[in-house]
């Protein structure tokens, strides 16, 4: 009997997985549960545009209208509880059991905890649109928000808490923001930019204790400062949500652990997006999890042909972009790889470091710029890393030479 | 009844690229294909009302800047997540090395 496709997570990867299965022409039953009340929605605007209009909006992946036009049946509100593989079936929170031919798991992550005691009701943390929506309430003029993290979340809030005449504080314990994934050339621009913007940031010294009172908030840093705010928003990296694999026996890995088929150990289930670890193999194969929208997506959209049958590996570069004021950021391939770097200098003060490794293969590109200064680069960086280009090193650092020329070479 | 509009000359499109050209309040993208055909679009992309003239094109696909979402831009037609909303096109004629659109 056929049971159909059931994805577990209504997110960014579940909802573009659910859409492909019925772009590839899959008839039997898809079934998408998730247990947000909402429609799938895109998170990124939730730290940036979003957070600034006076009425925050979902930005949905698909409308009710075309989740019934393609038959996809959503069910929100609801948690998936436990996976009986041998019966292939997924037991969800309100007692209902839905038996399953594939399986695909777009669980997410979560935000990592302040671990420390102290917390209350005025520190939060940011990943669903319920979250921003308490989070934009306390975005007022003259109110103070502490940011704790200075990684990408904290910052684009930050920013966008400015825009709204907010009193921003960031706590970084590292000695610079953006301590992961971005070099520090690109940093140091990030920071200005809040610095010139009137973003206090506290580098280099950890948090020594929290208190709040449900009012106020008062953290006190190890070197003894402390910082009062009506808001102290947590953005100290997110986790894999890999419970449900994990009690199905599952193997984890940093994630939920796939082939390059987004298969996990059991064939019949996969994983995809945020919540899992996955060959990648620009890198030959380097095991990496990846928070980033675009993977998800393609993620979403290649574990749909896999449960299909397609049996097609994952190829992709990983790419990633943040806006910060009128700052766009984009980065392609990890730069860890990289041992050295080349830069290139494009109008408006915009730039892209490319990182080399000790062969001279590209393995990634970091760039910054004002709008979309840096996009195009960027994207056709990306397809040279995907190629494994050695291109010669005057050739990335000049202007003049056209990348798209070295594609073709 | 619309009129056909002076975008820009022939040879300031490379082959395989996109050019912005604001008219009237409005923004628009022309393309030169790689067969040295013009193509004229609505300049913004239907996802995020970005310019599609920072984007890259390969063959008949313009590429988003913001995040990569395709269009085929001969026809309009939306390609490739995240975009789902087709894009408007122009016609376009070349008139004595000069790229005209026909903006409605
Ligand atoms: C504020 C913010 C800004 C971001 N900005 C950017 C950016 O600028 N650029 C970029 O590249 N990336 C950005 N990201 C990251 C990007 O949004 C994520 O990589 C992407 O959402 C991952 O998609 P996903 O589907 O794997 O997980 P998610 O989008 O997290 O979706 C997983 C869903 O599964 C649900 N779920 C989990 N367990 C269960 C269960 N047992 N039963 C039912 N449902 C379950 C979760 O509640 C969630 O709704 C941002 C993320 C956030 C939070
Ligand atoms: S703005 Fe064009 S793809 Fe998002």
């Amino acid at each position: 009997m056929a049971r159909g496709m059931v994805i577990i997570g209504a997110g960014e990867c579940g909802g573009r997985a659910a859409l492909a299965l019925r772009e590839l022409g899959y008839d039997g039953a898809v079934t998408l549960v998730g247990d947000e009340p909402h429609l799938p929605y895109e998170r990124p605007p939730l730290s940036k545009d979003a957070m600034v209009s006076e009425a925050p909006e979902i930005k949905a992946i698909a409308s009710d209208a075309i989740l019934a036009e393609k038959s996809i049946r959503h069910i929100h509100s609801v948690q998936a509880v436990a996976i009986d593989r041998a019966a292939h079936a997924v037991r969800l929170s309100d007692g209902s059991v839905l038996p399953y031919d594939k399986l695909l798991l777009a669980t997410g992550s979560t935000p990592r905890k302040l671990p420390m005691p102290g917390l209350g009701p005025r520190c939060v943390y940011l990943r669903t649109f319920t979250d921003a929506l308490a989070i934009r309430a306390h975005l007022t003029a003259g109110n103070r928000i502490a940011v704790i993290g200075g990684g990408f979340i904290g910052l684009e809030l930050a920013a966008a808490a400015r825009k709204l005449g907010a009193a921003v504080t960031v706590i970084e314990a590292q000695p610079r923001i953006l301590m992961r994934g971005v070099p520090a050339e690109i940093a140091e621009i990030i920071h200005e930019a809040h610095v010139a913007e009137g973003v206090k940031i506290l580098c280099g010294d950890g948090i020594a204790s929290i208190a709040d009172d449900g009012k106020e908030v008062r953290v006190t840093l190890a070197g003894g400062q402390e910082i009062s705010a009506d808001l102290a928003v947590v953005g100290i990296g997110a986790v894999p949500v890999t419970g449900l694999a994990a009690e199905a026996g599952l193997t984890i890995d940093n994630g939920i652990a796939v082939d390059a088929e987004l298969r996990s150990s059991d064939p019949d289930i996969f994983a995809a997006g945020d919540c899992c670890s996955f060959p990648l193999a620009v890198y030959g194969g380097r095991r990496v999890r990846l928070e980033a929208w675009r993977n998800a997506q393609e993620q979403g959209a290649l574990a749909a042909r896999n449960m299909l049958g397609a049996g097609e590996a994952h190829a992709a570069v990983p790419w990633f972009w943040s806006d910060q004021y009128g700052l766009s950021l984009q980065i392609a391939g990890l730069s860890d790889e990289g041992r050295s770097i080349v830069r290139r200098d494009l109008d408006d003060g915009a730039f892209i470091l490319f990182h080399l490794a000790e062969d001279g293969r590209l393995v990634a590109a970091s760039g910054i710029g004002p709008g979309n200064a840096v996009a195009r680069d960027i994207r056709l960086a990306e397809m040279l890393i995907g190629k494994w280009a050695k291109p010669a090193p005057e050739a990335l650092g000049s202007q003049a030479v056209k990348l798209k020329s070295l594609l073709a070479a | 009844m619309s009129d056909w509009v002076e975008a820009c000359a022939a040879g300031d499109i490379d082959e395989e690229d996109v050019m912005r050209f604001d008219h009237g309040g409005r923004t628009f993208a022309i393309y030169r294909s790689p067969d040295d055909e013009f193509f004229a679009t609505d300049g913004l992309c239907t996802h995020e009302k970005v310019h599609l003239a920072d984007g890259l094109v390969m063959d008949d696909i313009i590429e988003c800047p913001k995040h990569n979402g395709r269009f085929n831009y001969k026809t309009g037609a939306a390609r490739g997540a995240p975009v789902c909303v087709n894009l408007k096109t122009y016609p376009v004629k070349v008139d004595a090395g000069k790229v005209l659109i026909q903006i409605g």
